[in-house]
């Protein structure tokens, strides 16, 4: 498991699962867990986690190290995947957020961009969400371990929605959900609270962003609700960075 | 239709609802019915007559859905909602089989030889007809699906006629409703004005019949049976149409009508459809392992023609384009369902239309490739970008 610019939050997802964590630690050695532990064994590694996204030049550097130590790399969570939530700078000036946010920026250094690690180095396989899903972490690990593919379906939010029986917020209720568009994976949890889906786990396999703007017109959002419905964890995503930045325009 | 009043009508009041619920559950039935959840009236097991949604209505739309409140306390006063019994004879998620390993050989747990036995409560005329579709699909060709068999073995079905039509509604176009005729243990037309609050009951099964003599249900008078007739034509009358005349030839001969381009610019291939249709039944096979491989099951889950690994065979998907995937869906339901099960895919219950995200119309649809023009004008965002990912 190796760390980048993120909150944790996935690779807590992992100490989470303690039904499985377990049989995870016995079906394999873990190497490097920085949550769980400091110590950190020697590679080469036979599967390797990233978590986070790179916003510094080190980083960069780093990345390239970790991909040729790891047979298998796969990315966790939408940092790793798709920059993030810090991803939100890449379409301001990060110099003036440095100034205003430190006391002494000399001492920062970062890049203008937090990007996705496919961006830097090829990718096996990327799990997404923010956090992750410990059921996907978990079948992951087990596929690969038992030299099958991974059930990580990239279809839309509604097909989980649907088969857990929610009433659809969009059609019932007006709430203008991101899940027609999104990734499944988290197994539809916001919309059974009645919240509308917030785009955690990204673009689905064929997002039609335009379609979803014009309902959420229908639906009386303006074109600023509609930009940041699309500018969440997910911003950098291109499919949705595209969908916010027609919206900005128009 | 006309005034085919039969003599082996009876009436039950309200309370006869109470009681029949009752009968059905000391005859070992879970009890299914409509009821009022999240916004909608949703199809779940009730346990009693205060579970039903008295007073309750719904508007829908393309697209939108509301409950309201009705000016009296009927008890089936709405059209189909969300879901349909489908969830109960064909359910979302199944396991198949479970295998545990043991020593060298494989211990296979078989745990769904147990069937629970449903009493579904409210079935429309046009469920009843999507039941009998997915009976021809799970039960009619060479090969039985267990699980479907065993479930629809057990249903005890109170059907509901309909008296009002809502404006999804299209089953008069399809020849499925307003009045269902069959598919029915027991058949009920809810009577409601000034003076009464009843129910005219029909049996459709020797079991219904017993059903209804243990409910001690008095005959019901001609002028009843009348009145129930005629508030059940009421329904006939229909906003909402699809000619299908030569439909399957129809589908078939316009592969490359330019309506396939246009509604891709509206459809979100979110596969919201397909859920909600009372007849599709497309599933996926995933199997699961645990880490220590000491574990695994197959599990069956809805799938939808409208995912991308629904159409992949060895190098990819077939159908990547949404058009491709709208296409299909249509000239699966309305064309080629007709040379695969004999019969439309489509009964016309309007749900596809309700609970599609952007209120995409199969009718409409029908409309403009027949030549009649398209109501919606495609969503000309720059480019629709899915196309080109
Ligand atoms: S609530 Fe959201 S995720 Fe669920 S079916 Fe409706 S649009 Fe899709
Ligand atoms: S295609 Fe639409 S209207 Fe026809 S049966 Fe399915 S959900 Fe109902
Ligand atoms: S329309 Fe699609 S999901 Fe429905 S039965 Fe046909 S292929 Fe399956
Ligand atoms: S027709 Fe509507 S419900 Fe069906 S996939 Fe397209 S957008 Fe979703």
């Amino acid at each position: 498991m190796f760390k980048f610019a993120s909150c944790d939050g996935c690779q807590l997802s992992l100490l989470d699962a303690e039904d499985e964590l377990l049989s995870v630690a016995n079906a394999m050695e873990i190497a490097c867990f920085p949550e769980a532990s400091r110590t950190m064994s020697k590679g080469p590694y036979d599967i390797g986690l990233v978590e986070g996204s790179i916003t510094t030049h080190q980083d960069a550097e780093r990345i390239q190290k970790v991909r040729r130590q790891c047979r298998v790399l796969v990315t966790i969570g939408a940092c790793a995947t798709a920059g993030g939530i810090q991803a939100l700078r890449n379409s301001q000036d990060v110099d003036e957020f440095v100034r205003v946010v430190y006391a002494t920026p000399q001492f920062i250094s970062t890049l203008k961009l937090s990007t996705p690690i496919a961006e830097h180095v090829p990718v096996d396989f990327e799990l997404r969400g923010c956090p992750i899903n410990k059921y996907q972490l978990v079948e992951l690990i087990s596929a690969t371990l038992a030299g099958r593919k991974p059930t990580v379906p990239t279809y839309s939010v509604c097909i989980e929605c649907k088969r857990r029986g929610t009433v659809c917020l969009a059609v019932a209720k007006g709430v203008a959900c991101m899940g027609p568009v999104t990734q499944a994976g988290c197994g539809a949890i916001c919309p059974s609270f009645q919240r509308g889906c917030y785009g955690c786990y990204g673009p689905m396999e064929t997002p039609n962003t335009p379609a979803l703007t014009n309902q959420f017109r229908i639906l009386g959002q303006d074109d600023q609700q509609i930009a940041r419905a699309f500018r969440a964890f997910n911003a950098w995503a291109w499919q949705f960075r595209k969908a916010s930045e027609e919206c900005k325009r128009t | 239709m006309g005034p085919t009043v039969a003599s082996n009508r009876s009436v039950i009041e309200v309370e006869g609802i109470a009681q029949l619920i009752a009968l059905l559950q000391r005859r070992g039935y879970q009890v299914a019915g409509p009821t009022l959840r999240d916004g909608a009236i949703a199809c779940e097991i009730i346990n009693k007559l205060e579970d039903l949604p008295a007073g309750w209505t719904d508007e829908q739309a393309p697209g939108h859905y509301r409950v309201k409140k009705r000016n009296d306390g009927a008890l089936f006063g709405y059209s189909v909602g969300p879901q349909s019994w489908k969830k109960f004879l064909h359910p979302p998620e199944l396991q198949l089989v479970e295998l545990r390993r043991d020593g060298a050989s494989l211990k296979i747990l078989h745990n769904h030889s147990v069937f629970p036995h449903f009493a579904f409560l409210g079935v429309r005329p046009c469920e009843l007809a999507a039941i009998a579709v997915q009976d021809r699909v799970f039960q009619g060709g060479r090969f039985t699906d267990p699980h479907y068999d065993g479930r629809r073995g057990q249903v005890f079905i109170v059907a509901v006629q309909c008296t009002q039509a809502g404006p999804s509604c299209f089953c008069a176009s399809m020849g499925t409703g307003p009045r269902a005729r069959e598919g029915f243990d027991v058949a009920l037309t809810e009577i409601i004005d000034s003076d009464h609050h009843l129910f005219v009951a029909e049996a459709g099964t020797k079991a219904g019949a017993e059903v209804l003599k243990e409910l001690h249900a008095v005959p019901a008078t001609p002028v009843l049976c009348q009145q129930a007739e005629e508030s059940i034509r009421h329904a006939s009358v229909q906003t909402r149409q699809m000619d299908t005349a030569g439909i399957r030839d129809l589908l078939y001969e316009n592969f490359d009508h330019p309506e396939w381009d246009n509604v891709a610019t509206r459809c979100l291939s979110c596969a919201n459809c397909t859920m909600v249709c009372p007849t599709c039944f497309c599933t996926t096979m995933e199997d699961v392992s645990e880490v220590t491989g000491e574990h695994a099951g197959r599990w069956r889950r809805w799938d939808s023609c409208f995912t991308q690994s629904f159409s992949y065979i060895h190098g990819g998907s077939v159908r990547t384009s949404s058009k491709s995937r709208f296409r299909q869906w249509m000239t699966h339901k309305l064309a080629s369902w007709i040379d695969q099960f004999g019969t439309s895919g489509c009964v016309g219950c309007g749900r596809c239309i309700t609970w599609c995200p952007v209120g995409i119309e199969i009718t409409e649809e029908v409309h403009a490739i027949r030549g009649g023009g398209v109501n919606a004008a495609p969503i000309s965002k720059g480019d629709n970008i899915h196309e080109l990912a």
